[in-house]
């Protein structure tokens, strides 16, 4: 289904493939702290991680430009990182406090910042895809030079919303890219359990438009599919159905042990971690240096750490601001 | 008068006839030509030789506006209301419609979950000015195309509500939920579109009504007091406004003289046009055709009660459908929906002559 590359933009500088590395292990670093925070009963709520997966959200968003949009689920943290929400306001909101990108009024399964180019995660399953299908439709109305990045999981293509939505986005050619993280289970249930194609990228068959299945645990790979949608979709030629193969090593959600899932198969997608991978693809390209590795982690630690000190002294929301937001008064 | 509600005659007005269908096919495009992000998306609602909506509040406008601004949809009721929703955060102002009300219950994720939520989830950031039209009341169709639903509506938070009776306030309301930065659900009722041709109702009211030829707009929140009186005070929305009207004659040739109000948004709710009135007369009738539990007619009873309970002379008493849901038969409809005999009977039974 891919289209040629074109030659501008056509490979990725080693800076940019530099930032994408760095970007993916602050993602993974940033779930590591978090997943320690909540052990430590420091935050409320509960969360949806995302370690596994940073491939899927640096690649995409990394060909994102100002002013596009990105629509994510109730698994968003590293699609906000990813995006450029900034990590104390994503780590004040987690902490629930009232300098969190949405003011301590959504918590980890809501964060986004609009200003960064992520609405607010919708944590329905598949209730975010007609908001970035109506997204779209506005830049096309407006003539403005943007696209959505929609991202759901393959449990959200079983959903009517999904449907509707991508069919509608196909009929209007609308800017829009459905990212769909195959992460082969929705919560605890298999996707052969619910899916009779293989791919969920053959569904895009039904809608009219290209359907493309990518090793979601290369972020170049990734980027690259991307891009074609992307570009694509800017071109005006409508949607595309990038279906993005990669596992989520944490649970469901804090409580989730996963024993659903078999050991090894577990392992074997360890082994194919994509910031492993890419870490050793730079290093043999030699384009980083171990001391580069380790001054990358240091540093994240440092913006972690701090961002977490930030958090814990930030003010909370005042209990009545509960009622403020509800309308545009 | 102390209460904020408004008192308007149509012998104060001076304009054209027109009917609802005509006078809303008027506000959107008043509001089409002055605002270029106002779309209008829906199912049949600008196809070339088709009908305009399942009421033909939009005919003609395709043709003035473009298949770019009058968006033919598929049958997807739940994204045309979370398309609508993601347009709206992006800047447009989308006029979305369903054909029946009913078909809302498609669309309650997104209406509930998404469009309902999302300033307050976003912390303020964001605004959804969206409006979503959509016919109710029982009109013989049956259970599934003649729901009357505002109390759905009214109970979740971030959604305006708005109910008009007639096309004069069909007219002020709908101009004033396109401009709102809030999503308002539009509630319409079918017997009050006054629709002309294939698409007249035949048991539909003729409730044509002076539009004037100036613009105006009607504030959310603000009741109508149709008719004043001082034994009882009669809440009424939609048809039930009409019903109350006639059974407000009715009573008069018997020495009752009851007050009317009509609602015209149930959010905001007019809460001191309610209050005042009861604390003037002591009585209070709420007319609904929306089943009896857990109506909006309900949430009257407990404010007023809250509020008034000094005042009253008699208990609270509601005229709505029963619960069941609204059946086919004409005279099993006619049983279901309010009647003015109800109505009056009601009213006879709080107020003591």
């Amino acid at each position: 289904m891919s289209e040629p590359l074109p030659d501008s933009e056509a490979k990725l500088t080693t800076q940019q493939r530099v930032v994408m590395y760095r970007r993916m292990l602050l993602c993974r670093m940033f779930e590591e702290r978090v997943y320690y925070l909540f052990l430590e009963g420091r935050l409320p709520g509960t969360i949806h991680q995302s370690q596994g997966q940073e491939a899927s959200a640096v690649g995409v968003c990394s060909v994102l430009r100002s002013g596009d949009m990105i629509t994510s689920t109730h698994r968003p943290h590293s699609h906000a990182i990813a995006r450029g929400v900034p990590v104390t306001s994503l780590m004040a909101e987690l902490f629930a406090k009232d300098t969190g990108c949405c003011r301590g009024k959504g918590g980890s399964m809501h964060v986004g910042d609009r200003d960064a180019g992520m609405l607010p995660a919708i944590a329905i399953v598949g209730g975010g895809i007609p908001l970035a299908s109506g997204y779209a439709l506005a830049f096309k109305y407006l003539k403005q030079p943007n696209i959505v990045a929609c991202f759901f999981g393959e449990g959200a293509t079983n959903i009517g919303a999904f449907h509707e939505a991508v069919n509608m986005a196909a009929i209007w050619d609308l800017p829009v890219v459905f990212v769909c993280e195959n992460n082969k289970y929705a919560a605890s249930t298999a996707v052969e359990k619910v899916m009779k194609v293989k791919h969920v990228s053959e569904r895009a068959q039904a809608y009219g438009i290209p359907g493309e299945t990518v090793d979601g645990n290369d972020v170049e790979i990734t980027y690259y599919a991307m891009q074609r949608a992307a570009e694509r979709a800017r071109a005006g030629k409508g949607p595309t159905l990038l279906e993005i193969e990669t596992y989520r090593f944490a649970g469901h959600s804090r409580s989730d042990p996963g024993h659903y899932r078999a050991a090894e198969e577990v392992a074997s997608w360890k082994e194919r971690d994509p910031i492993a991978r890419y870490e050793k693809q730079l290093s043999t390209e030699a384009l980083i240096t171990p001391e580069d590795m380790a001054g990358f982690k240091a540093a994240i630690d440092r913006e972690l750490e701090e961002a977490i000190h930030l958090a814990e002294r930030d003010p909370s929301p005042k209990p009545e601001d509960c009622l403020s937001d509800v309308f545009v008064s | 008068m102390s209460s904020s509600a408004s008192v308007i005659s149509s012998r104060e007005l001076r304009g054209r006839e027109m009917t609802l269908v005509e006078a809303l096919r008027e506000a959107l495009r008043e509001e089409m030509r002055r605002d270029d992000r106002v779309i209008l998306l829906g199912e049949d609602i600008g196809v070339e030789g088709g009908f305009g909506g399942a009421f033909t509040v939009t005919l003609g406008l395709s043709e003035e506006f473009g298949h770019h601004r009058v968006i033919d949809t598929p049958i997807s009721e739940a994204a045309i209301a979370g398309v609508a929703a993601g347009a709206a955060m992006a800047g447009l102002r989308p006029v979305a419609d369903v054909q029946y009300g009913d078909f809302l219950f498609l669309a309650m994720d997104q209406l509930a979950n998404n469009a309902a939520k999302l300033r307050y989830m976003s912390g303020g950031k964001l605004a959804v000015p969206m409006v979503l039209r959509a016919p109710v009341g029982a009109t013989t169709r049956g259970s599934q195309h003649g729901q009357s639903l505002e109390a759905f509506f009214m109970h979740v938070p971030g959604l305006k509500v708005a109910c008009p009776s007639n096309p004069y306030d069909g007219k002020g309301l709908l101009k004033s939920a396109i401009r709102d930065d809030n999503p308002v659900i539009f509630f319409e009722h079918k017997l009050l579109y006054g629709s002309k041709g294939a698409r007249k109702e035949k048991a539909g009211l003729q409730v044509a009504g002076i539009v004037p030829e100036e613009e105006y707009l009607i504030p959310f929140g603000e009741a109508k007091i149709v008719r004043p009186g001082r034994n009882v005070t009669i809440v009424a929305n939609l048809l039930m406004v009409h019903r109350s009207m006639q059974a407000a004659e009715i009573l008069a040739s018997q020495s009752i003289d009851a007050e009317v109000i009509d609602v015209r948004t149930l959010v905001p709710f007019d809460w001191p046009a309610v209050f005042d009135s009861v604390k003037k007369t002591g009585r209070l009738i709420i007319v609904e055709e929306d089943n009896l539990t857990g109506g909006w007619g309900a949430e009257v009873a407990a404010r007023v009660a809250d509020d008034c309970i000094g005042y009253l002379d008699a208990p609270i008493r509601r005229v709505a459908a029963p619960d069941t849901p609204p059946p086919f038969a004409p005279i099993m409809e006619q049983f279901y929906v309010p009647s003015v005999e109800r109505i009056v009977s009601t009213a006879k039974q709080v107020v003591v002559v």
